[in-house]
């Protein structure tokens, strides 16, 4: 399966990386993704270790239960503060 | 009349003219509520000189719609429109408009403090500060969740 992967804000520059796009063969959790994603590097071990990170796929917010499916869009961001 | 416009964009915006549009054919609601939010000066102690805010585009017209569709359920409204803005902004520039027209005053005010407290801690927006000191991104405020946790 292919997923978009997305990171805003501070995540977004603290990464240095607005998008990925990942293939893999099985179905994922998001909290596997972090765990993998947080093994990149520093900066990603980092933001996924934030315990304020949070996750939404397809424009809705999930918890870390939550499975992924093919061509999902799949974002990470902080705590908003719009308005 | 009860259309709900939602707008995020980069542009400004007029207020008399969102009014105007609320108000237009509209004939059955006596109360018209709005809010505007402004880039204010100062934020815990430091001197603003620019504000700039990013959105995830797609979720964020998503969840303003379903944040109006939310206060729909419970106020009886006719139109509604919540106009946000992303981008650089100077002090004194309009960030966010909501106007709610309702029969009565009571749905319409608490329909538009409603559609702020929930817009404030939901929809995908994040503020950077560019200040005297440097820039930084902000912290949510514990007291907008609670804002958002009354209703």
């Amino acid at each position: 399966m292919t997923i978009k992967v997305l990171f805003f804000a501070a995540f977004r520059e603290q990464l240095g990386c607005d998008s990925l796009t990942l293939d893999y063969v099985d179905n994922i959790t998001i909290s596997e993704l972090q765990q993998q994603l947080s093994h990149r590097g520093d900066q990603w071990q980092k933001v996924f270790s934030n315990t304020a990170l949070l996750s939404a796929v397809n424009h809705t917010m999930v918890d870390v239960e939550h499975e992924i499916n093919d061509l999902d869009e799949v974002a990470f961001f902080p705590p908003v503060t719009g308005g | 009349m009860s259309n709900t416009g939602i707008k995020v964009q980069l542009e400004d915006f007029d207020f008399g003219d969102e009014v105007d549009a609320l108000e237009a054919d509209n004939h059955v609601d006596g109360a018209v509520v709005t809010f505007i939010g402004r880039v204010r000066n100062n934020n815990d102690g430091l001197q603003v000189k620019h504000l700039f805010l990013e959105h995830y585009a797609g979720m964020t017209e998503t969840c303003l719609a379903d944040i109006v569709e939310q206060a729909r359920q419970q106020w009886q409204l006719g139109n509604v429109s919540v106009i946000h803005r992303y981008g650089q902004l100077a002090i004194g520039d309009k960030i966010v408009f909501v106007g709610v027209t309702s029969k009565h005053r009571k749905d319409a005010f608490s329909a538009a403090e409603f559609i702020m407290d929930y817009l404030k801690v939901s929809a995908p927006f994040w503020k950077k500060e560019q200040t005297e000191q440097g820039e930084h991104w902000l912290a949510a405020k514990k007291t907008d969740q609670q804002e958002a946790d009354k209703w």
